[in-house]
């Protein structure tokens, strides 16, 4: 028995790590869509959080909690940086300048030395235990769960259902739509300094638009009307790849059509506790 | 020395300003940011290729034939995609959002059918001659360009303010519910100006590919955040603003490369939007930006 | 107690507001009367804080308002309703209750993820204080289901209980009767009394005139932009400036 289960560890450890921090990811653009935000940034946040947790490891020679902070921390100041002129615009602004930031991140980590240049980091010792990844999506389904009953929660959802009533309402909304984006902003950077520690490098290609991307649809696809979706999203949208090979270069044209498919037809994603009920009503009769 | 550079920031200004043009129209009238603009351009590039080297078209023949199919993109992405959340008045990002899996659809597409390699027109396509006023050199190719873009951006503008397609673009643009209630085909104005937008994204796509003699899949990407830059630079939803905000990118970035660093070209544009967004959000030329309660 | 001042609202040329200036005492009912596109809800707007006025300053018991974000004007004490109903239909009743509840919930984020006594105690007021403004609308029984299912006047209801919950010293309420049949109007007239009584001062944007001069101390007229009228509704309803406004230079 033992045996097996060391076999399946061999063969999939490197998919279920990934879907681990790809569901980080996945929660960390739900943190702000959740507000009513999009922010096409959060890859870049990733970037800046693998980056700075791989040097701190390898060139500061850190522990690797102290380097996963530091990870998540330096976004979470980018964020703020970013955050603090364009939330007091509308949202739109917000999308834009952080489809500019991704561009920004990419274009300095390709050229910076310390960054390693096009070659990236590597070498980066394997640190990341399933242990870690669990605990850090217990404490943040505990997180959202908690926020779901609370304030700051009803705020999130009355900002991004209604800004003008919510401001009557008395949520200061630029306030908390800069929660949102920090929080979001650190907990990319946290996932990407996982990651970072059990792929074994770090390269600027990981960290541009097109991860953002999946990272979005990944959330749109599972749902935004709660916590779950996006990590079921995340989840089927990481093994769906490998099933997918056989369409080579095309496969990745996929991903858009998904996209596309989903925001017309299934607006709230798979995850639809309404679709749900409507099938379980069906199913009865 | 720096006139030259002015030369080659004209140039590269003219079609910033172009793409900027159209991506500003969409978002002014039909209030979506079209983040599948880029991916157009792009595609507008591939056409104006593939009509010269599989038609044997002149490159001046293939031009405009290259904006008609890129036209017809939009307007098939227009009621493909956008139509059906306008008439689900669905929340204002997911257009947006939408036009982001069209891109990528679009993007990934082109590499299964072209390859990820830059292709480049065959030899003869692009003029070649150029000329001296001074010191500095010129080729026709730039005057081509410049006249060109300029040529579209002003016969847009004039249409859009002479014209009574344009008054009712502009009506639509300042309040569709209004317009509708007016007698103003709304709808068939969303459709022109999706087929007009894409039609200028995909001419700017051919003047970049011949320009630099490069078409590829990725062509379009680094022009989005330039696009949207532009359009902040400018005031969103001001023609005008886009057109002095492409120039302005176009001037920036040719000088910051000759002065400073190749390398961080792309990044100037974000340099830009941020400063713009600290200083004056609304942009040069926007309006005020109350919005309904 | 509130105290408006020389307020103005320019629009690109055209004046929405031209320096109206009015007291609302304490514990009045304050209507706020004129044809369509005289002002109203501009007025509320600046009072809110949503626009930006041009000229004019709003003091609420001495406390200026003007220039204030709006969730800085509504934590000084003014809560309002819309005229366009703009309710939180996702969530359930309660919820939307709680989010006009927002300021005065005293917990914070550490709170909630700490799972600090702060948080449940606090949480358990709200829901309890919800409840009680729900059933001074008569809507406590609906408590738990979602708002956008609600009939169009019970919206409204919700709109009343949810600015209600922001502990306002003046309500501003937008147009309540609007799409309202005569019963419905009845009980808003009741329940808009039986809130005045429990001490608020309202300001009241309305256009059935059964309500506003069964209900109403005070009225004020706009037309225009302008305030052509002021004082109580006896001395409104004989007024020539405000019968020609309504009716029409003609009669």
């Amino acid at each position: 028995m033992t045996e097996y289960l060391q076999l399946f560890w061999a063969t999939y450890s490197t998919v279920i790590y990934t879907v681990g921090v790809h569901s980080m990811l996945a929660l960390s653009i739900y943190l702000t869509l959740s507000c009513g935000l999009l922010s096409l940034g959060n890859a870049a946040f990733m970037g800046i959080g693998a980056y700075t947790a791989a040097l701190a490891t390898l060139r500061l020679g850190l522990p690797f909690g102290e380097a996963l902070a530091l990870g998540g921390l330096l976004p979470g100041l980018a964020a703020l940086v970013i955050g603090i002129p364009t939330l007091r615009l509308s949202g739109v602004y917000l999308a834009m300048a952080t489809l500019g930031f991704g561009e920004v991140v990419r274009v300095v980590f390709l050229n910076l030395e310390i960054t390693g240049g096009s070659m990236g980091l590597s070498g980066i010792p394997m640190k990341t235990q399933l242990w870690h990844i669990v605990a850090i999506l217990a404490v943040l389904v505990y997180g959202f769960v908690r926020l779901r009953h609370s304030k700051i929660g009803r705020a999130f959802e009355a900002i991004k259902e209604d800004e003008t009533a919510a401001k009557v309402m008395g949520i200061n909304i630029t306030s908390y739509k800069l929660l949102a984006f920090v929080l979001g902003a650190i907990l990319a950077g946290v996932a990407g300094g996982l990651n970072a520690h059990f792929t074994f490098f770090v390269s600027p290609r990981e960290y541009g638009f097109d991860p953002a991307v999946d990272i979005l649809t990944a959330a749109i696809f599972g749902g935004t009307g709660s916590f779950v979706g996006p990590m079921v999203g995340s989840a089927i949208l990481a093994i769906l790849p490998e099933l997918l090979r056989f369409l080579k270069a095309f496969r990745l044209a996929v991903n858009g059509l998904i996209l596309i498919l989903v925001v017309i037809y299934l607006p709230n994603g798979i995850w639809d506790r309404k679709l749900f009920a409507r099938f379980r009503r069906k199913g009865s009769v | 020395m720096i006139a030259q550079q002015l030369v080659n920031a004209l140039t590269l200004g003219s079609v910033y300003a172009l793409f900027a043009l159209g991506f500003t129209l969409v978002f002014g009238v039909l209030e979506v940011m079209n983040l599948a603009h880029g991916a157009v351009f792009m595609a507008g590039a591939y056409a104006a290729l593939v009509l010269v080297t599989k038609a044997n078209l002149g490159i001046w023949v293939a031009l405009p034939l290259a904006m008609l199919v890129s036209g017809a993109l939009g307007l098939l992405i227009d009621q493909v995609v956008l139509k059906p959340l306008r008439a689900r008045r669905a929340h204002h990002l997911m257009p947006m959002i939408a036009t982001i899996g069209v891109g990528i659809l679009m993007t990934n597409a082109a590499q299964g059918i072209f390859g990820t390699d830059t292709s480049r027109f065959p030899f003869g396509t692009i003029p070649e001659e150029s000329f001296q006023v001074g010191t500095i050199r010129i080729t026709d190719l730039q005057v081509a360009i410049v006249i060109i873009s300029f040529v579209l951006m002003v016969l847009l503008l004039v249409i859009l303010k002479r014209t009574r397609l344009g008054k009712a673009a502009r009506a639509v643009a300042e309040n569709p519910q209004t317009s509708y209630l007016l007698g103003i085909n709304v709808e068939g104005v969303f459709r022109l100006i999706s087929f007009t937008a894409a039609a200028l994204g995909g001419g700017a796509g051919v003047l970049i590919g011949l320009s630099f003699n490069a078409v590829s899949p990725f062509m379009g990407q680094p022009l989005m955040p330039k696009g949207i830059a532009v359009i902040i630079l400018g005031g969103m939803g001001d023609m005008r603003g886009a057109m002095v905000g492409g120039l302005f990118l176009g001037v920036a970035e040719v000088m910051g490369v000759a002065y400073f660093s190749s390398d961080y070209r792309d990044a100037v544009a974000f340099g830009l939007l941020f400063l713009i967004l600290l200083v004056r959000p609304s942009g040069l030329f926007g309006r005020a930006m109350e919005r309904k309660a | 107690m509130l105290r408006i001042n020389g307020l103005t609202k320019e629009f690109g040329g055209l004046l929405g507001l031209d320096h109206v200036s009015f007291p609302v005492p304490e514990g009045v009912i304050y209507g706020l009367i004129g044809p369509n596109g005289a002002g109203k809800t501009t007025l509320f707007n600046l009072i809110t804080g949503t626009f930006k006025s041009t000229a004019g300053t709003v003091h609420l018991n001495n406390k200026l308002l003007t220039g204030l974000p709006p969730h800085r004007i509504t934590q000084a004490g003014i809560g309002r309703t819309f005229q366009n109903i703009r309710i939180f239909r996702e969530m359930n009743l309660l919820e939307n209750v709680m989010v006009g509840m927002h300021t005065h919930l005293r917990y914070g984020l550490a709170g909630t993820l700490l799972a600090l006594p702060s948080h449940s105690r606090e949480e358990k007021r709200g829901r309890e204080r919800a409840r009680e403004l729900l059933s001074w609308v008569s809507l406590d029984n609906k408590a738990t289901i979602e708002a956008g299912s609600l009939s169009y006047g019970e919206q409204r209801k919700l709109e009343l209980a949810r600015a209600l919950a922001t502990e306002p010293k003046v309500l501003l309420i937008d147009e309540p009767a609007a799409g309202m049949n005569p019963a419905e109007t009845e009980e808003l007239m009741a329940q808009i009394i039986g809130i005045s009584r429990r001490g608020y001062t309202i300001l009241l944007i309305e256009h059935d005139m059964r309500l506003v001069m069964g209900v109403c101390q005070r009225i004020a007229v706009l037309n225009f932009g302008k305030l052509i009228a002021e004082g109580p509704p006896g001395e409104i309803r004989c007024n020539p400036e405000v019968i020609e406004a309504y009716l029409g230079k003609d009669v």
